[in-house]
């Protein structure tokens, strides 16, 4: 298993838009939040949708973010989202 | 920029209340779910493939189509890619279906 994030890491989900089958939801690309658990490890579901194997496995992380950050006129800006993010969608934010 | 939102990517738009009646599923709607079931078990596709294939829809036929008409379309053009059926034996298939209907 890849991925190596720590339970508590700031990640940012990378601002990437193909038009391919994507796992991501639009609302949470570009957005940072906090690693606060492992879903589990998956064949990509991204590779599946063309009919190859998704192996080696990925993991996926429960990634927390708050209204704020996710929508530019949140009803409950202080409350919390908690989103299924695949490995490769997340990367480092620690500035 | 103005980033591409796919259509199927609805997630936090508005939508109006969230309507709670209880429906049973059509015949018709159970036999999808058993066929997808099927193709899966003999390998022939993936849930994952199901969704891409009701993604490539585009937003009007995606819009105009039930939930399972969805599944159906998806199924169908993921079978006909795969080789399983071919377009022409399920034209054939579905004009004898048509023709029949009514008759005893």
């Amino acid at each position: 298993m890849s991925g190596g994030l720590a339970i508590g890491a700031r990640v940012r989900v990378r601002a990437a838009f193909p038009p391919g089958h994507v796992r991501t939801p639009f609302y949470a690309r570009g957005k940072a939040g906090e690693v606060v658990g492992v879903a589990g490890h998956y064949a990509d579901p991204e590779e599946l949708a063309y009919g190859r194997s998704g192996l080696p496995a990925k993991t996926l992380y429960r990634v927390r973010f708050t209204m704020a950050e996710l929508w530019d006129e949140a009803e409950a800006p202080d409350d919390d989202l908690v989103v299924d993010v695949y490995e490769h969608w997340l990367e480092p934010n620690d500035g | 920029m103005q980033h591409l939102r796919r259509h199927h990517d609805m997630g936090g738009l508005r939508a109006g209340p969230v309507v709670h009646d209880e429906h049973d599923h059509a015949p018709w709607e159970k036999k999808v779910d058993a066929i997808l079931r099927l193709a899966a078990a003999k390998g022939h596709l993936t849930v994952d493939e199901l969704r891409r294939g009701i993604e490539e829809l585009g937003p009007g036929v995606y819009d105009e189509l039930g939930y399972y008409e969805r599944w159906i379309a998806s199924i169908t053009n993921n079978l006909v890619e795969k080789g399983v059926i071919t377009v022409d034996a399920l034209g054939r298939r579905m004009a004898e279906i048509e023709a029949s209907w009514g008759k005893p």
